[in-house]
């Protein structure tokens, strides 16, 4: 810096600090701008273009939504996404809660026991297909252990019967996000105030009572928390199928996530592809969006 | 421990049911875990004939070393080591870089707020949730225009563009609760904005660094998606390889094999789960709630 123009430099050097804030960001946006929206809008475009193996954008109106509305695969698809989804939502809900309110009694070796089951939450869903679908062979899995262990009757093929098979996924799902449900439920369950529930103990309420009316009902802002964090997994299930599965048998367990993927990369159908990712994004956004603009709204205290 | 529970008098009866439903769902959740180890020590002959829970009745090594330099994957039998260190070579860029990009971001969007800084963050934010599928066929077309199709460089590209979300989330609410007073008063002093960062903010926010890199870590290497469409052959990544392992449907099922490679999969994350549970879970609960 010079001494001859203090005056000038100082103005700089304050312009360069005014911008340099937005500077620091604008790398950020503009990927964010370029790979996120710009991505979307090319896609949302593909999906009324006559894109088959190559982009082609010749516009054809509805005529790509019309083709997926009227695919049998895809009708399995959202069939399977609707079954998986409840089913992955309610019994995590269910055991999540469960699990944090016996966890919450003043258990000794709660970390080691929490340790022990939200390590799943960690895994790769490719490692946990692979573990279950192992854990879950007909031949050599648990029917045989049941068969080894005397019960002769036991059986459970459902990883290779048409119809049950998306409930195996829904199992393994389960195992691996519950304990992740239970430790947002257990932080719930810590940041209860006390003194409504020490009033009700005076006055003799029991347990169970004191649950079901005083303490569920406060944690309903991790309800909604969980609901949105497990309904957005689902709906991005893709490892987990393309694992156990493989979308399989035939395609009995196909979701809109592995229908995507197929139409894109094996079946060269671009614009069928574009289509109903479109539909995921759409479904996705009208869950978040105002999500997160009810969690962005206002500081919380 | 909580001082709302409202459990105080409790019979013996009653806790020890209590222990045995959590100890009951303890096991449950080992159990896969245990399968999975103790198939990848067992061999086939015992695999067919012995019992899933039991311990191998001789231990052997040969799956792990099969898994690790010798399996087929594709029509090349060097095992998944190749990948494995893919995977680190993805890992380690992206984690590095989303990670200085979302700190910067939430230095900018709490410290030097402009018009406009929550539409700027919630735009970034709504990156974190969209289905990966909206991007795919548009991304699989640039990666081809900059030559980074099939490369473990196009992975990191993706995985930092799309990391970009969550590092800024966490770094945003870490820096919201830092005191504005400590800025104002280095800006008073002269400090400008990186000295700002670097002096004052950056030591104060290794907890949060520490959860970034987890949260990121765990991201990228159990990433699959892109992985399979983006990278296939020789670029892809250890999930990649375990999938095509596991589900090639050639010639003899190597159960044993199979389990080796998963735990191979399995063992960065789960290293960095035990020995830093505490970050993880905080990194999970600020990616579903307001931190």
């Amino acid at each position: 810096m010079s001494n001859a123009s203090p005056d000038r430099d100082g103005g700089a050097r304050e312009r360069l600090q005014r911008w340099l804030p937005k500077l620091v960001l604008s790398p950020s946006c503009v990927l964010v701008l370029f790979f996120v929206y710009g991505f979307i809008a090319w896609t949302s475009y593909i999906s009324f273009s006559d894109s088959g193996m190559m982009p082609d954008y010749t516009w054809v109106g509805l005529h790509q939504w019309s083709r997926l509305w009227t695919s049998w695969t895809w009708g399995i698809a959202l069939h399977n996404i609707w079954v998986f989804g409840l089913l992955y939502i309610v019994s995590c809900i269910v055991l999540g809660l469960v699990l944090a309110i016996l966890l919450d009694q003043r258990i000794r070796a709660e970390g080691v026991l929490r340790t022990i089951y939200l390590y799943p939450m960690a895994l790769s869903f490719i490692v946990t297909g692979t573990a279950w679908q192992w854990f879950l062979n007909p031949g050599l899995g648990l029917e045989k252990t049941m068969h080894d262990l005397g019960w002769q009757s036991f059986s459970f093929n459902w990883l290779i019967d048409s119809n049950m098979a998306i409930y195996t996924v829904v199992i393994a799902a389960v195992w691996q996000a519950t304990g992740f449900v239970m430790a947002m439920f257990l932080a719930g369950l810590r940041g209860i105030d006390g003194e409504m529930i020490k009033a009700a103990q005076i006055d003799g309420a029991p347990a169970w009572k004191i649950y079901a009316r005083i303490i569920i009902p406060q944690l309903r802002p991790v309800f909604m928390s969980a609901v949105v964090v497990l309904a957005h997994l689902a709906i991005k299930s893709f490892d987990l199928i393309v694992a156990m599965t493989g979308g399989g048998p035939g395609n009995a367990t196909a979701v809109p996530a592995t229908f995507m993927y197929s139409y894109a990369f094996s079946r060269n159908e671009m614009g069928i592809a574009a289509a109903s990712a479109v539909f995921m994004l759409a479904v996705i956004a009208a869950l978040i969006i105002p999500y997160l603009y009810s969690e962005l709204r206002e500081p919380r205290s | 421990m909580s001082a709302a529970s409202p459990t105080v008098r409790q019979g013996a009866a009653t806790r020890a049911i209590l222990y045995a439903i959590l100890l009951v769902f303890a096991v449950i959740y080992l159990l896969p875990l245990y399968v999975m180890l103790t198939t990848s020590f067992k061999t086939l002959d015992e695999i067919h004939q012995g019992n899933m829970l039991a311990l191998p009745g001789e231990w052997t090594f040969a799956p792990w070393r099969e898994a690790w330099g010798s399996a087929c994957i594709g029509l090349e039998c060097e095992g998944v080591h190749g990948y494995f260190f893919n995977s680190i070579k993805i890992v380690i860029p992206a984690v590095l870089i989303s990670g200085l990009l979302g700190a910067f971001n939430g230095y900018v969007l709490t410290k030097w707020k402009f018009r406009g800084h929550k539409i700027v963050f919630g735009l970034i934010l709504f990156s974190c949730f969209i289905p990966f599928q909206i991007i795919l066929l548009p991304m699989a077309r640039m990666l081809g225009i900059l030559h980074l199709a099939n490369s473990t460089w196009g992975l990191v590209l993706v995985h930092i563009v799309y990391g970009i979300g969550f590092t800024t989330l966490f770094f945003r609410n870490f820096y919201a609760s830092f005191p504005d007073e400590l800025v104002r008063a280095a800006q008073l002093d002269g400090a400008g904005f990186f000295v700002i960062f670097f002096r004052i903010l950056l030591p104060a926010s290794i907890p949060i660094i520490v959860v970034t890199i987890i949260w990121q870590f765990t991201n990228v290497w159990n990433d699959f998606l892109f992985g399979v469409s983006f990278a296939s052959g020789d670029s892809a990544p250890i999930t990649v390889a375990l999938n095509n392992l596991v589900n090639s449907s050639t010639g003899v099922k190597a159960y044993n094999v199979n389990m080796a490679a998963a735990m191979v999969a399995a063992v960065p994350t789960l290293i960095v789960y035990i020995l830093a549970g505490k970050y993880f879970l905080r990194g999970l609960m600020s990616g579903s709630v307001k931190g």
